[in-house]
C-alpha cells in the first residue's frame, strides 16, 4: 500500500522561494527534484512505531525572519542559552531563517567559515555542493526528500586543514511560530587533520500543533576530530524528526553527544559511517521520555574502515505513560577488518505505565572483528531504595538519587562543563523535581 | 539521654512464612549485645524487620527505641530515630557516589537551610576514612559497586560513624574482613561505643566478641532467643558449638520452619 505524501508546498513556490531567496540554480533543482521525490517515497519504517500516526505534517510554510541587530532583542525563551555569547561564535535560527551570526574573528580569520546554509550555498558554492544531502540522502524517505526541499535557516561550518579550535561554536534554533515552517539543516565539515566542537539547542516556545524535520550532515577529514552535542528541549506540541549522519575518513573520529529532552514525539536516528580506516565514533544518548510521549530513538555505526572501532550508550528514563522505543544497529561491512562496534540501551521505568523497548542489533559480515552488546530495561530495584532510606534518605531522595545514578555513567562523561550542568538541569526539569 | 531499646513479642513474616517467632529484647545505652546462632535462624531476619526491610512482615510485637515505636515508623524516619544496621549483604548502587549518598543521609537528618557545608563533610569523612584505613579515593568510588567483601563492610562502619545512630545493629560485620581489617573495624566500634549508645552484634565467631567485648550473649534458634548469658556463653559456644544448647532445650533441627 502506498500512502501519498502530503506536500507542503508545490513545486512553483518552492522556485519562486529559492529564487527570491537568490539561491544559486543547483539548489533551486535540488529542492525541486526532492520535491518530486517526496511525492513518491514512503514514510520511514521505524522499529515497533506507527509514525504514520504521528503528527508528521504541520510544515507550516516559509516565513521571512527578522534579523537581529544585537543579541539582547533575541527572544526571552533563548536567553539562558546565550548568555554572555556576545564575544563567541554563535548562530541564531529563529523559525525559518537564521537571524543572528558572529564568528569569533580570531577563527574567520583562520578560515573558519560559519553561517547560515543559504548564504553558505550563495558564497561557497562549490563546497557545500559537494556535501549537501551527501549523508543524508533524499530518496531515503519522505521525511528526508521533503526535508531537501524545504531545508531553510541552518548551519554551515567549515573548519579547514589542521585548523584546530578549542572553544566550542553553538547554535540556538527557536520555533516559536506554529504558522512558520521550522526545517533547519546542519552542515559540518572538518578537513584533514581538524578539530571543532560544535554545540546546539533546539527549543520550542509555542503551543500549537508543529514539527520539527531536522537534518544534520557531518564530515570528518582523514585526522580530523568533531565533537557534536546537541539538545533538543522541544515543548509537548512539537513533534522532533530528526537524522544525524556522520562520514568518517581515515583516523578521523565522530563524537556524538545527544541530550533528548523533547517533552513532544521524538524521532531520531544518530549514525555513524566508519569510512576511513582507523575512523572512531563514540556517541552517547541520554533520554528522559514523560507524559504520554511517543519515542523511536535509534544509534548506529557502519564500518567500512579497517581498525575502527565504535561505540553507543544511550541510557533513558522513561516516566509517567512515555513509551520509548530505543535501537541500536552496528554493522560491520566485510573487509573492515578489526573492526570492534560496542553498543549498550539501557531503560529505566518509574511507573508501571512508561514501556520502554531496547533492540540491540549486530550486523556483522566479517570474521575478524569484535562486538557486543547489553540491553536491559527495568524499574528502580527497591532493595536499593531500602538500602539508602536505611540511612535516613526520605523515599523520594532516594529514588532520586538512583535515577540520577543511572544516568550519571553517562553524564559524566560528557566532557564539556556547561553542557553538563546544563543536561544535568534539564533531567530534573523533566522528572519534576 | 542513654537510648532505651525494647523489643517486644517481635514475629515476622517472609512471604507468608512466619520467620520470627517472638523475640523479646531490652537493651540499654552503653550496652553491647552479642547474637550468636546457627545458619538460618532468623538472626539477618530481625535485623532486617527491625530495619524495615519491605520484604518482612512484622505481625506482632513492638520495637521501642526511647519511647517511640519504630515498628510504625518508614524505613527511612526509623533510621533518622537513631537505629542503624551494617547490612550482611550491602546493596551496590551504580551512579551514586559514596559522597553523595552519604552527604543526602547526613543532610536528611537537618532542617533544609542548614545543610552541611562541603568542605566540612569532606573533612569529616576523610577523618573517618583515615581511621578505618580506606582510601580517600573510595568518597568518589560509586556506592559499594565493585567494592570487596572487607571494603563493602568497612564502608558500612563509615557510615556508622558519619551518622552517630543511637542502636547499632552490626549483622555479620566480620565476615569477609582480615584479621587486620577485623581490628580496625572493631577499633571504629570500640570508639564509637558511648553510654549514650547501644549496640547489637550478630556474628558467628567469638573473635568478633574479643574485640568488641558484649555485656550480653543470645542465642537464636528456630526464630527464637533461646538462651542468653554473658560473654562466657560465647566463649563455651566457641569452643562446644551448639549442640549441648539444643540437647539442654530438647532442639532437634534448629532452622526456622522445622520445629514440631
Ligand atoms: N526471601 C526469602 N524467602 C523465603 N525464605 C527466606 C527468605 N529470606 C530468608 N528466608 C528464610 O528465613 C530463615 C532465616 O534466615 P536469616 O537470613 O534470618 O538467617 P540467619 O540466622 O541470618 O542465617 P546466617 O547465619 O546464615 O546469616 C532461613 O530459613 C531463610 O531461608
Ligand atoms: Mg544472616
Amino acid at each position: 500500500m502506498t500512502t501519498q505524501t502530503i506536500l507542503p508546498v508545490d513545486a512553483e513556490r518552492l522556485s519562486e522561494l529559492s529564487l527570491s531567496g537568490g539561491e544559486p540554480g543547483w539548489l533551486k533543482d535540488s529542492r525541486l527534484q526532492a520535491l518530486a521525490l517526496a511525492a513518491e517515497l514512503e514514510l520511514p519504517k521505524l522499529e515497533k512505531t506507527r509514525i504514520d500516526r504521528w503528527n508528521v505534517n504541520n510544515y507550516g510554510s516559509y516565513k521571512a525572519a527578522k534579523l537581529l541587530t544585537a543579541l539582547n532583542e533575541a527572544p526571552s525563551a533563548i536567553a539562558a542559552l546565550i548568555k554572555d555569547q556576545e564575544d563567541g561564535s554563535l548562530i541564531i535560527q529563529h523559525n525559518s531563517g537564521v537571524v543572528y551570526t558572529r564568528l569569533a574573528p580570531e577563527l574567520a580569520a583562520q578560515g573558519v567559515i560559519f553561517t547560515d546554509l543559504q548564504t553558505a550555498a550563495k558564497e561557497h558554492g562549490d563546497l557545500v555542493q559537494r556535501y549537501l544531502h551527501k549523508a543524508v540522502l533524499p530518496g531515503e524517505h519522505s521525511i528526508a526528500a521533503l526535508h531537501a526541499a524545504l531545508w531553510n535557516g541552518g548551519v554551515f561550518l567549515y573548519v579547514p586543514k589542521n585548523v584546530v579550535i578549542d572553544t566550542p561554536l553553538q547554535a540556538v534554533l527557536l520555533t516559536d511560530d506554529a504558522e512558520a515552517s521550522f526545517v533547519p539543516h546542519i552542515l559540518v565539515v572538518a578537513d584533514t587533520n581538524s578539530s571543532v566542537t560544535y554545540v546546539d539547542n533546539y527549543v520550542s516556545d509555542k503551543a500549537e500543533a508543529g514539527l520539527h524535520n531536522g537534518a544534520v550532515e557531518v564530515f570528518v577529514g582523514a585526522g580530523a576530530k568533531v565533537r557534536y552535542a546537541t539538545v533538543h528541549q522541544l515543548g509537548e506540541d512539537t513533534t522532533d524528526v530528526t537524522y544525524r549522519r556522520a562520514v568518517v575518513e581515515n583516523d578521523g573520529t565522530i563524537e556524538w553527544i545527544v541530550g533528548e529532552m523533547n517533552y513532544g514525539d521524538t524521532a531520531s536516528d544518530t549514525k555513524s559511517v566508519l569510512k576511513g580506516n582507523g575512523s572512531s565514533s563514540d556517541a552517547k544518548v541520554i533520554a528522559v521520555g514523560s507524559g504520554s510521549q511517543k519515542l523511536n530513538y535509534t544509534t548506529q555505526a557502519q564500518h567500512f574502515g579497517k581498525n575502527t572501532p565504535s561505540d553507543m550508550i544511550t541510557r533513558a528514563v522513561m516516566r509517567e505513560s512515555a513509551n520509548s522505543i530505543i535501537n541500536g544497529i552496528t554493522k560491520i561491512e566485510k573487509g573492515a577488518t578489526r573492526a570492534d562496534g560496542q553498543q549498550t540501551e539501557k531503560v529505566l521505568m518509574l511507573s508501571p505505565k512508561a514501556r520502554g523497548d531496547a533492540n540491540p542489533i549486530l550486523l556483522i559480515d566479517e570474521d575478524d572483528v569484535t562486538a557486543g552488546h547489553a540491553a536491559s530495561v527495568g524499574q528502580v530495584n527497591p532493595e536499593q531504595v531500602y538500602y539508602l532510606m536505611s540511612r535516613g534518605i526520605t523515599r523520594h531522595d532516594a529514588e532520586k538519587l538512583i535515577i540520577y545514578g543511572f544516568l550519571a555513567p553517562v553524564v559524566s562523561q560528557i566532557p564539556l562543563e556547561g553542557l553538563r550542568n546544563q543536561l544535568q538541569t534539564l533531567v530534573e526539569r523533566k522528572l519534576g523535581q | 539521654m542513654a537510648a532505651d531499646f525494647v523489643i517486644e513479642g517481635l514475629k515476622a513474616n517472609i512471604e507468608g512464612k512466619e520467620i520470627l517467632k517472638g523475640i523479646n529484647l531490652q537493651m540499654k545505652g552503653g550496652e553491647i549485645h552479642a547474637i550468636m546462632g546457627p545458619n538460618g535462624t532468623g538472626k539477618s531476619t530481625l535485623a532486617s524487620a527491625l530495619m524495615g526491610h519491605p520484604k518482612y512482615e512484622v505481625t506482632e510485637g513492638t520495637a521501642v527505641l526511647d519511647g517511640e515505636d519504630l515498628l510504625e515508623m518508614a524505613v527511612d524516619e526509623r533510621a533518622r530515630a537513631g537505629l542503624f544496621l551494617a547490612m550482611q549483604y550491602p546493596s551496590e548502587i551504580a551512579g551514586v557516589t559514596n559522597s553523595d549518598f552519604l552527604r543526602s543521609a547526613i543532610n536528611s537528618r537537618r532542617e533544609e537551610g542548614k545543610e552541611i557545608s562541603l568542605i566540612r563533610f569532606i573533612r569529616q569523612m576523610e577523618a573517618k576514612m583515615k581511621e578505618l584505613e580506606m582510601n580517600p579515593e573510595f568518597l568518589h568510588r560509586y556506592l559499594n559497586e565493585g567494592f570487596s567483601g572487607g571494603e563493602k563492610k568497612r564502608n558500612e562502619i563509615l557510615q556508622m560513624m558519619m551518622l552517630d545512630p543511637k542502636i547499632v545493629i552490626l549483622d555479620e560485620i566480620d565476615s569477609g574482613l582480615d584479621i587486620d581489617a577485623l581490628k580496625i573495624v572493631a577499633e571504629g566500634v570500640n570508639a564509637m561505643r558511648s553510654p549514650e549508645r547501644g549496640f547489637l552484634v550478630i556474628t558467628h565467631y567469638q573473635r568478633l566478641l574479643n574485640y568488641i567485648k558484649p555485656d550480653y550473649v543470645h542465642v537464636m534458634m528456630q526464630g527464637r532467643i533461646v538462651k542468653s548469658g554473658g560473654p562466657e556463653l560465647a566463649e563455651r559456644l566457641e569452643a562446644e558449638g551448639y549442640e549441648w544448647v539444643k540437647e539442654e532445650l530438647g532442639i532437634e533441627d534448629e532452622t526456622v520452619g522445622q520445629e514440631v
